[in-house]
């Protein structure tokens, strides 16, 4: 990996936010960090982006100038006006005016912001507002772009075109890290960090992480009754159950695992282990 | 003292705000025992849906009954609500939370045994997924029996996910109507039934398969994913990546492998069934793709 963590540890007083954890970040590839509320995400990308500093461990990144950055509370001026928005940052970062013309327009038309660019900030929708402000982050052509849960609370049309943007610019090159709590988030990703109480679940590929399921997952439908057994959830309107040796019940049938089940099974692996 | 039929109906229900029309002629109904999806863009129009059905809101016209009547105070009284924010009061403990409720209600009841070992907590200084629970408990607390969920699971990693869902599908065991918003896919396929809006209107529901129909999307498979990518992308077409080396498109085969060939790109194109998440985006966009 060119940059990234490698074995971080983060406290804050007594509290371990990050315990050994790595996040890769290659050019021209997505890592996607997924977790729920509380799991370490954005101390993940504060660390290493700069804005946190790690009691162990190696952060890698390039210079300040060449990342960009999105915090979870969006990270633009809802007073000023898309266009304001775009010159101020420009202006951050240095980019000379005959660097900005086309990219900037490209980006906007690309993110149907460009008939909007006299209206304040604050005046766009939410999906509109987190759009803006990973073309903000992009305006530089960063190395390096780390965006903190572009995705939360925006409908799935919206998702969808961030996401086209998220992977447009690693298509042309940029390592792009991505914290969500959406799971299924993980498959738009070329390596995954499966975070949960500050320490790393499973990490690796997409399809790596399906392979590496332990024992096996099956499926059941049996309805009013409660849980099938300790190791087993709810998904749809059926159950699924793990089989940490591979021996499922009886009646139950074996099921391909997807991210979803992956994520339940190493935190109930997690479970058992405390 | 249920009655026979429907929980919350409305029946070809419109509301403007002056010149804009929020909620064009839809029908809805949230019957005992069912867990109901509300899915739509932002703007769609479900929040007002919802205000309506509850009586906060009067219909331009159709009609809307909430319990076989109009919406009302007393009916209001047998609806359980959790907002995505939760509504919990940080600087009250979790017993204090409870007990309000419980008395802005009208109920006595001790509190369950769930959350009892957080009782003396503030509840603002909860990790988030127990104020989540502690929420629903409280929006549990008068055995409501149509309960309202705004997004129940957001942010809950999925083991808390499917235990929270546990405790939803139970409830509607009991008896009670659930009807849930959600913008995330996952939590949409819990639900028994969905219904989707786009732009004020019902435009489809059923089961998830019915959602997704014999939709398709083109799955294209190619060494070089970026070059693919950002020729597709540059074409105009919603082009997503999904799994390593691997995009969808919503467009037809042939379309894709034009423009790929074009682009001088080599790569396998095939159509495969599209996902919830596809279909959705397909149905609220309207027709896709160049």
């Amino acid at each position: 990996m060119t940059w990234g963590l490698d074995d971080v540890r983060v406290s804050f007083g007594r509290r371990a936010a990050l315990d050994g954890v790595t996040v890769p970040a290659s050019p021209a590839q997505v890592t996607v960090v997924v977790g729920g509320d509380g799991a370490g995400k954005s101390t993940c990308l504060r660390t290493l982006v700069g804005l946190v500093r790690p009691q162990a461990g190696t952060v890698r990144r390039p210079a300040r100038e060449h990342i960009g950055y999105v915090p979870a509370t969006v990270g633009l001026y809802p007073d000023l006006t898309v266009q304001e928005n775009l010159d101020f940052s420009a202006r951050a970062y240095r980019l000379p005016a005959g660097q900005r013309g086309q990219r900037e327009q490209q980006l906007l038309e690309r993110t149907g912001l460009a008939g909007v660019r006299s209206r304040l900030g604050g005046q766009l929708s939410g999906g509109m507002q987190r759009k803006l402000a990973v073309v903000l982050a992009l305006q530089h052509a960063p190395d390096l772009l780390v965006l903190d849960e572009p995705t939360t609370g925006v409908d799935p049309v919206r998702r969808g075109e961030l996401w086209r943007l998220i992977s447009g610019a690693a298509a042309r090159g940029t390592a792009v890290v991505v914290a969500t709590t959406y799971v299924n988030e993980a498959a738009r990703a070329a390596s995954v960090v499966l975070l949960e109480g500050g320490k790393v679940l499973a990490s690796g590929s997409p399809d790596g992480i399906l392979r590496g399921v332990p024992g096996a997952v099956g499926a059941t439908v049996r309805t009013g009754a409660g849980r099938p057994g300790p190791l087993s959830w709810r998904r749809g309107t059926g159950w699924r159950v793990w089989a940490p040796d591979g021996e499922l019940p009886a009646g139950v049938e074996r099921a391909a695992p997807d991210f979803d089940d992956a994520v339940v099974v190493a935190e109930l692996a997690a479970q058992a282990q405390r | 003292m249920t009655p026979v039929g429907a929980l919350a109906e409305a029946a070809a229900v419109w509301r403007r705000f002056g010149a804009f029309t929020a909620v064009h002629a839809v029908n809805l109904s949230v019957p005992a025992g069912e867990v109901v999806g509300l899915l739509g863009a932002n703007g769609a129009g479900k929040t007002t849906l919802i205000r309506l059905l509850l009586g906060l809101l009067q219909p331009s016209e159709g009609s809307v009954q909430l319990f076989g009547s109009p919406p009302s105070v007393a009916g209001r009284r047998r609806v359980g609500y959790m907002p995505q924010t939760l509504g919990l009061y940080d600087d009250l403990t979790v017993t204090e939370n409870w007990s309000f409720t419980a008395a802005a209600f009208g109920v006595r009841a001790a509190l369950p045994a769930s959350i009892a070992g957080v009782r003396n907590e503030l509840a603002g200084t909860l990790p988030l997924g127990t104020q989540r629970e502690v929420a629903f408990a409280v929006a549990l607390a008068h055995h409501p029996e149509l309960l309202v969920l705004d997004e129940p699971t957001s942010g809950v990693a999925p083991l808390g996910r499917a235990r929270l869902w546990e405790e939803i599908r139970q409830t509607a065991d009991r008896g009670a109507g659930v009807l849930v918003t959600t913008h995330n896919m996952e939590e949409a396929q819990e639900c028994d039934r969905l219904v989707v809006m786009a732009d004020g209107m019902v435009v489809v529901g059923g089961t998830v398969a019915d959602i997704i129909g014999d939709r398709e999307v083109a799955e294209v498979r190619s060494d070089d994913w970026a070059r693919a990518f950002a020729v597709l992308d540059a074409g105009g077409f919603d082009v997503q990546v999904h799994g390593q080396g691997v995009l969808r498109v919503t467009s037809g085969a042939a379309d894709v492998r034009k423009a790929l060939t074009t682009g001088g790109i080599d790569a396998a194109v095939r159509m495969v069934g599209a996902n919830l998440e596809e279909a959705f985006v397909a149905i609220v966009s309207g027709p896709a793709g160049p």
